[in-house]
């Protein structure tokens, strides 16, 4: 317990330590300061016809990002269709049924990387590589983007624009995402992971048995799947997997690098507004919640199965679909940091966790990825929650409600308001559905509420574009890769769009001064209020359908009951 | 506060209950219900519980008692959310029937020529148009709202304003208007009508109180927004809810699932929304204060700057005589007494006001100064005094003036009197007695009593005060300071006044401003939120959004409050309804699914009787909980002023948490008596 | 439109070139350079032969050698490529079990494994399925439990086991990071040396 708890205060000290200084760096980038690899980013953007880039208003940034991500997705459909015609195929794999493609391409564009299929037993090294790690970079850029643009959209003083989508991708990806990466793959391949384009060697056991091996460009992928809070692992079991994470240290820097940018993000979004207080507030906000949801499940994992009393040692836990090297400690703070910060990776299986620490993971994720989250929509996520709570709030004080100085008003709400709805629809409706028709219950594992509980996450987990699963659920079918795409795109456009009006409307505002009536949006009363309301809307949505999944079964087990 | 014929009434009286209760019924009407989308859908779900109901009659089904019960009291939420509109609305109509009553007049007296008022046709009230010209005697009630053209009169506005005391008004100048409904007490009148009937004074009161045409305030319209995409949000989870329950093979009635998504749903502050909007008019109109839109008044809520004109406002508008600083070898008693004399026959309020300090000081006669011959203020000689039978000349005047007179410059003394009067921003009034110059009266503009308090109240809202004068800095500075403004414009202009409002608001500052003269109105109209008084110029009443029936400056704070409660109130109850929430989950879910899973049964922290009690608990508590805070809603909640945290941090304690806690009292409370009367 | 669709698509293929190609190889280039054995899977060869990764757990059956957790990865089955067989540790397809907390099969797994060891309270990563399916580690106890079977197979003394356990046992990375483990497959070999 108490080396656990130092495990843990390294992690944030590192965690901390590393975050704070790339929150400056990358306002930096956001702002044009940084210039360094400016010959590159101009020759990037005069090939792309952006020699001279023009500040866009919010819908000409929406239609850029989304014209980007079209093409992306595009692109990488056709090339997973058809990968058994194209090279780097090693182990001459087929090409992927039309729905499975169409579902991995929305996956990896959307920033989900839901897997569907098996990493190592269906993707080609092209695929992996120029498909998937691709996108891993420029769907994290996106996001990062979207972020730059609300953030000024929130600190301008009356103006339309949000600044160039283009200059704000090729900029993240050049200055952040692709310097990190490459630093973070070849610390990882120090530490054991491999990177060849061979896909596997054989071996002969001690027992003389064959055992084939899988390899491939390893480190790579997961640099970049862990700095984009990305999560699409080279293996099936993902960061389980020794070659992906073969030790403690591995871990440790895997660990911190799935909340690294999303951590970030809040110091650059405070100095990016003109006011660091602002940022260090929604750092607070989101640090409550991921403690609280850290400590949970590593409650429920180190008190172990009940069902299992007097078979197994509970000391160390609940060990089903956990590796020896990890233990519980380093198992259930990485559950917490991926399903907050909207990274699909694991490295143990979510599917076996105790109902409870499953529970709070699938929560993390529909609170709406507002805790950390995804590399820039986490934070903009965030602010749409700041809207809303800055209009109970603004109620609260008699006065009409101001955030950054700027009004909140019926158009505001009404878009914010609108999210609110992505998660019961991407989530609940969507669920219910598979129910009517018979798909859920044909894709399950387990029988029992657990079942329930995988169905629930693999849309929440596709809704909220975290990508992570109960992987005892077989999505790897028609109406699931179908409606899953669904999810996914609703969840990351559903946001995305939104927020970028609001920031274009309140761009165009008049900021108002502040005097002794504003309510300061930066103390612990605010943050108190922000958490509450983000419990409160999530607690309230999804408690009913919480309550018949793992609920139920964290009753049954404590009743003695399998199923 | 109020004026009011009638007297402040009870909340629940029956005048206003009896009538409340059959409008209830009446707003059933669905073109009336779809103003408010929370209860709008709660109706729908009673259509629908209703029609479940009469099936589950017709076979007998096991759940038809506590679907009835569970029906009706759907209905009932329906009808205690359209009660207590019922109720803002008959408070306000109590008012507007009140002010109907002094529109007894029909016939107006119009001029043909309006130089000629002995020749003159009536004309019904109804049918008066703008520009026509009228005569009102002495005992005819105003027939409508205009500008006096000629003559002066004392007119009885208490029907209007409240107050008893008759107000000149006259033809030019900043009191030059009159209101339909108020009565001429003596003189005549000749008036151009400015208003069209059905947009006079009276008629935009009646409706404000009626709240007939009331439209949605702009906060108000972003919550209606909120709650529309809460009540959507239940949608999905209710609807959803079956057939996540029918994975354990459970079933559940429909008439169940409605009764959990109206307690869900906001129903509590989506009942009493339009309640408390007509409430805070209503409270606006008791200030006697007459807002053009609802949009001012949440604006009022907002303010950052309050511009205010000295003079009648901060001061009583008068220099008055403070203190006597007579001349070396000079007494005070006879340099006040050279200046009781000098003033005797000065009918200035300086003058009198001389007379009445030294007076009062020295017990002087008026009698002494007969047969003095009173020397008047030219703007020649630039100096008043008498001269006196003995012969004597007194003279009082500014000290250049009186220096020169008296042949050079004034002593040591004297000239440090007056400077030092002058630099605490008094006005040094120099006496002299022939050529001998006796001392200086020190005159000083009075801040009126009680006025710095109200600043101070102002400050702790968040209000910065200006004041705006015409004198030089050094006076103005001095006054600021007596007064407790935070800032001051000396030397001010109507382009100065127009230039400072442009100035704050550029600088993302909202401005209110006080003004009732016609050069106001510039600067009424550019203040985001301009308070005319109604002693004041048409002018300047059309410039500005919200008018002041007792022409009070310091009003501002009374609108400030009522703007403030106004949000307060729609944000606390709104907490408070989606705070309940939690409790009614820990209620209505261990009932729904403890078939399905036994172990479910310890979310029922309230030990609920049986699962059919607890889901009729949870409805009645969230039907009566919409009647129980009629009067919040009404009232208002409390509003002290405090900074912005302090008041959140108190809401939050009192309507957040208190949300989490009272239902699960009040669902325990009702859980005991639907047992104890064996109703499930 | 090729407002839009210009940049789109030659970001989309700038990009691609740059982080989808350029990126791995170069990566990989400086990997192979600088880190070529674990580049190429950290291969553990023993007199000419690769006998395994040495990050990759594998099967083993037999009492002569300790054993690694339960293994909850699958082959295809040779008779019907539709279907799958059992393959414990199968480097090219891991997998957990995903089996939930209240599931009645997983339950009987346990039970079974557990009794397998001789019943009683077993050191938990011995009876329950490694979340890869490739777990090259057990617990220090997870050793200890076993030494008796595998002493008897071999012929040496516990305590001889007992040092060679203590001697493979990896401790936490600077006394705080990861947990205590044992590779088994180094334990094995080591074994191996000490008595072929």
């Amino acid at each position: 317990m108490t080396l656990d708890l130092v495990q843990f205060l390294i992690f944030a000290a590192l965690l901390l330590a590393l975050a704070w200084p790339l929150g400056q760096y990358m306002a930096r980038v956001f702002t044009g300061e940084a210039q360094f690899l400016a010959p590159i980013e101009n020759a990037l953007l005069r090939l792309a016809g952006q020699g001279r880039p023009q500040p866009q208003r919010w819908q000409a940034y929406a239609l850029s990002l989304l014209a980007f991500n079209a093409a992306g997705f595009a692109v990488l459909f056709l090339m997973l269709r058809y990968q058994n015609l194209l090279p780097l195929n090693p182990q001459g794999f087929g090409g992927l049924p039309a729905h499975l493609a169409f579902n991995t391409a929305i996956s990896f564009v959307t920033n989900t990387n839901w897997q569907s299929y098996g990493g190592e037993t269906t993707l080609s090294n092209l695929s992996q590589m120029l498909g998937l790690t691709t996108q891993n970079f420029v769907s994290a850029a996106s996001g990062a983007a979207v972020a730059a643009a609300v953030a000024r959209g929130f600190a301008a003083k009356q103006t339309r624009v949000l600044g160039n989508f283009w200059v704000d991708l090729t900029r993240t990806t050049l200055y952040i995402l692709l310097p990190a990466a490459l630093v973070l793959a070849l610390v990882l391949v120090a530490l054991g992971l491999p990177q060849t384009l061979a896909g596997s060697f054989d071996a002969t056991t001690l027992e003389g048995a064959k055992q084939s091996i899988a390899i491939g460009p390893v480190a790579s992928q997961i640099a970049i799947k862990q700095l984009g809070t990305n999560g699409g692992g080279f293996f099936n079991v993902n960061s389980a997997h020794p070659f992906e994470n073969p030790n403690a240290l591995s871990n440790l820097l895997t660990t911190i690098s799935i909340l690294l940018i999303p951590v970030a993000f809040c110091f650059t979004y405070g100095r990016l507004v003109g006011d660091r207080r602002q940022g260090r507030a929604l750092f607070a906000a989101m640090a409550v919640l991921f403690l609280a949801s850290f400590a949970a499940i590593y409650a429920a994992e180190r008190l172990g199965n009940p069902l299992h009393a007097g078979l197994v040692d509970l000391a160390s836990g609940n060990m089903e679909g956990k590796e020896v090297r990890f233990g519980i400690l380093a198992s259930t703070l990485w559950a917490a940091a991926t399903t907050a910060a909207s990274n699909g990776s694991v490295n143990a299986m979510l599917d076996s966790f105790t109902p409870l620490g499953g529970l709070v993971a699938m929560l993390n994720i529909q609170l709406g990825e507002v805790v950390y989250g995804g590399v820039g929509v986490g934070l903009t996520g965030m602010l749409l929650f700041v809207i809303i709570t800055v209009f109970l709030a603004g109620l609260m004080v008699g006065r009409t409600p101001e955030y950054l100085g700027k009004k909140v008003e019926a158009r505001e709400i009404k878009l914010a308001a609108l999210t609110l709805l992505v998660m019961p629809i991407g989530i609940l409706l969507f669920a219910a559905l598979a129910i009517v028709t018979g798909q859920a219950q044909a894709s399950v594992q387990d029988a029992g509420p657990h079942g329930l509980s995988e169905l629930l996450y693999a849309y929440t987990s596709a809704t909220g574009n975290n990508g992570s699963a109960f992987a005892g659920f077989t999505a790897n079918t028609l109406w699931h890769n179908s409606f899953l795409g669904v999810s996914m795109m609703l969840g990351r456009f559903g946001y995305i769009i939104p927020i970028l009006a609001i920031a274009g409307s309140l761009a165009a505002k008049r900021p108002a001064a502040e005097t002794a009536g504003t309510f300061p949006t930066h103390g612990p009363l605010f943050v108190t209020l922000l958490v509450a309301t983000i419990l409160i809307v999530g607690a309230l949505t999804f408690l009913p359908v919480l309550a018949l999944g793992p609920i139920a079964e964290h009753v049954s087990i404590l009743a003695g009951q399998s199923f | 506060m109020s004026k009011h014929a009638p007297a402040e009434m009870g909340l629940f009286s029956p005048v206003i209950i009896r009538p409340a209760i059959l409008q209830a019924f009446r707003k059933l009407d669905p073109r009336s219900l779809a103003r408010n989308p929370v209860i709008f859908a709660t109706a729908l779900v009673s259509v629908l519980a209703t029609v479940l109901v009469i099936r589950e009659a017709l076979i007998g089904s096991p759940v038809f008692w506590v679907g009835l019960q569970i029906a009706i009291w759907l209905w009932f939420t329906v009808l205690f959310a359209n009660f207590a509109e019922a109720v803002a609305e008959g408070r306000g109509k109590a008012r507007a029937d009140a002010f109907r009553a002094t529109r007894s007049s029909t016939l107006a007296k119009v001029l043909v020529d309006p130089s000629d008022r002995v020749v003159y046709g009536t004309k019904d009230v109804e049918r008066l148009e703008p520009g026509e010209v009228i005569l009102v005697e002495a005992g005819d009630i105003v027939p409508t709202d205009g500008e006096i053209i000629e003559g002066i009169a004392s007119v009885d506005e208490s029907a209007i304003t409240g107050e008893s005391a008759p107000v000149i008004r006259e033809s030019g100048g900043d009191r030059s208007s009159v209101t339909g409904g108020t009565r001429l007490v003596s003189d005549w009148l000749v008036v151009r009508v400015t208003a069209r009937q059905g947009e006079t004074f009276l008629d935009r009161m009646i409706a404000l109180v009626e709240g007939a045409k009331r439209q949605k305030t702009p906060n108000e319209i972003a919550l209606d927004i909120l709650l529309a995409a809460l009540t959507l949000v239940f949608l999905f989870v209710v609807a959803t809810l079956p057939f996540f329950a029918s994975w354990s093979g459970t079933t559940l009635p429909v008439i169940y699932l409605a009764a959990l998504f109206v307690t869900l749903i906001p129903t509590t502050i989506g009942g009493l929304l339009s309640a408390i909007g007509i409430a805070g008019m209503d409270r606006l109109v008791k200030a006697n204060v007459i807002a053009k839109s609802g949009r001012a008044v949440e604006a009022a809520g907002d303010i950052d700057v309050l511009l205010l004109d000295k003079t009648g406002t901060i001061t009583f508008g008068n220099r008055m005589a403070h203190a006597f600083e007579p001349a070396a070898n000079v007494s005070e008693r006879d340099l006040a007494e050279a200046a009781f004399l000098a003033s005797l026959s000065d009918d200035t309020p300086e003058g009198k006001s001389i007379v009445d300090l030294a007076a009062t000081r020295f017990g002087f006669d008026a009698a002494a100064g007969s047969g003095a011959l009173f020397v008047p203020f030219t703007a020649q000689t630039r100096m008043s005094g008498v001269d006196l039978p003995s012969g004597t000349h007194l003279r009082k005047g500014a000290s250049d003036t009186m220096a020169k007179l008296t042949g050079g410059a004034l002593s040591a003394t004297v000239e440090q009197a007056v400077r030092k009067i002058a630099s605490s921003g008094g006005t040094p009034l120099v006496v002299a007695r022939d050529n001998d110059v006796l001392g200086v009266v020190h005159l000083k503009d009075v801040v009126k009593p009680g006025i710095r308090e109200r600043f101070a109240e102002l400050r702790r809202m968040g209000i910065r005060t200006v004041m705006i004068t015409g004198d030089n800095p050094l006076t103005a500075a001095a006054i600021a300071a007596e007064a407790g403004v935070d800032d001051f414009l000396a030397e001010a202009t109507p382009e100065a006044k127009l230039a400072l409002i442009r100035k704050e608001q550029a600088e993302g500052r909202l401005v209110a401003m006080c003004g009732d003269g016609s050069n106001d109105a510039p600067a009424l109209a550019q203040a985001d939120v301009g308070v005319a008084m109604n002693s004041g110029t048409p002018a300047a009443k059309e410039a500005g959004n919200l008018i002041d029936l007792d022409s009070d400056p310091t009003k501002l704070i009374e609108i400030v409050m009522v703007g403030k409660q106004l949000l307060i109130s729609r944000g606390a109850l709104t907490t408070f309804s989606i705070a309940n929430d939690v409790a009614k989950y820990f209620a209505i879910l261990p009932a729904l699914f403890v078939t399905a899973y036994p172990g479910l049964a310890v979310l029922d922290v309230m030990g609920l009787g049986s699962p059919q009690s607890a889901i009729l608990s949870a409805i009645i508590f969230n039907a009566l909980v919409i009647v129980a805070l009629i009067p919040i809603a009404l009232k208002g909640v409390r509003y002290a002023p405090a900074s912005a945290s302090t008041l959140l941090g108190r809401n939050l304690l009192v309507y957040g948490l208190g949300g989490l806690i009272v239902p699960f009292i009040g669902i325990k409370a009702i859980d005991l008596i639907v047992d104890l009367l064996h109703l499930a | 439109m090729t407002t839009y669709l210009r940049p789109a698509l030659v970001l989309l293929g700038v990009f691609s070139l740059l982080t989808g190609a350029a990126y791995p190889l170069a990566v990989t280039g400086v990997a192979q350079a600088m880190f070529p054995s674990q580049a190429n899977g950290s291969a553990v060869v023993r007199s000419g032969t690769v006998v395994g990764s040495s990050l990759i757990g594998q099967s083993f059956m037999s009492d002569r050698y300790f054993h690694g957790r339960p293994s909850a990865t699958s082959a295809p089955d040779p008779k019907d490529p539709s279907k799958t067989v059992d393959s414990p540790y199968n480097a090219a397809n891991s997998t957990g079990s995903n089996l939930g907390p209240s599931s009645a099969a997983l339950k009987t797994a346990v039970a079974e494994r557990v009794a397998a060891l001789g019943g009683g309270a077993q050191p938990a990563e011995l009876v329950t399925a490694s979340g890869s399916g490739l777990d090259p580690d057990i617990s220090p106890r997870g050793a200890e439990v076993q030494i008796a079977r595998v002493a008897k197979a071999r012929g040496l003394s516990d305590e001889r086991l007992r040092l060679l356990v203590q001697a493979q046992t990896e401790p936490r990375l600077l006394g705080v990071l990861g947990e205590p483990r044992v590779n088994v497959l180094a334990l094995n070999l080591a074994l191996d040396r000490l008595a072929p």
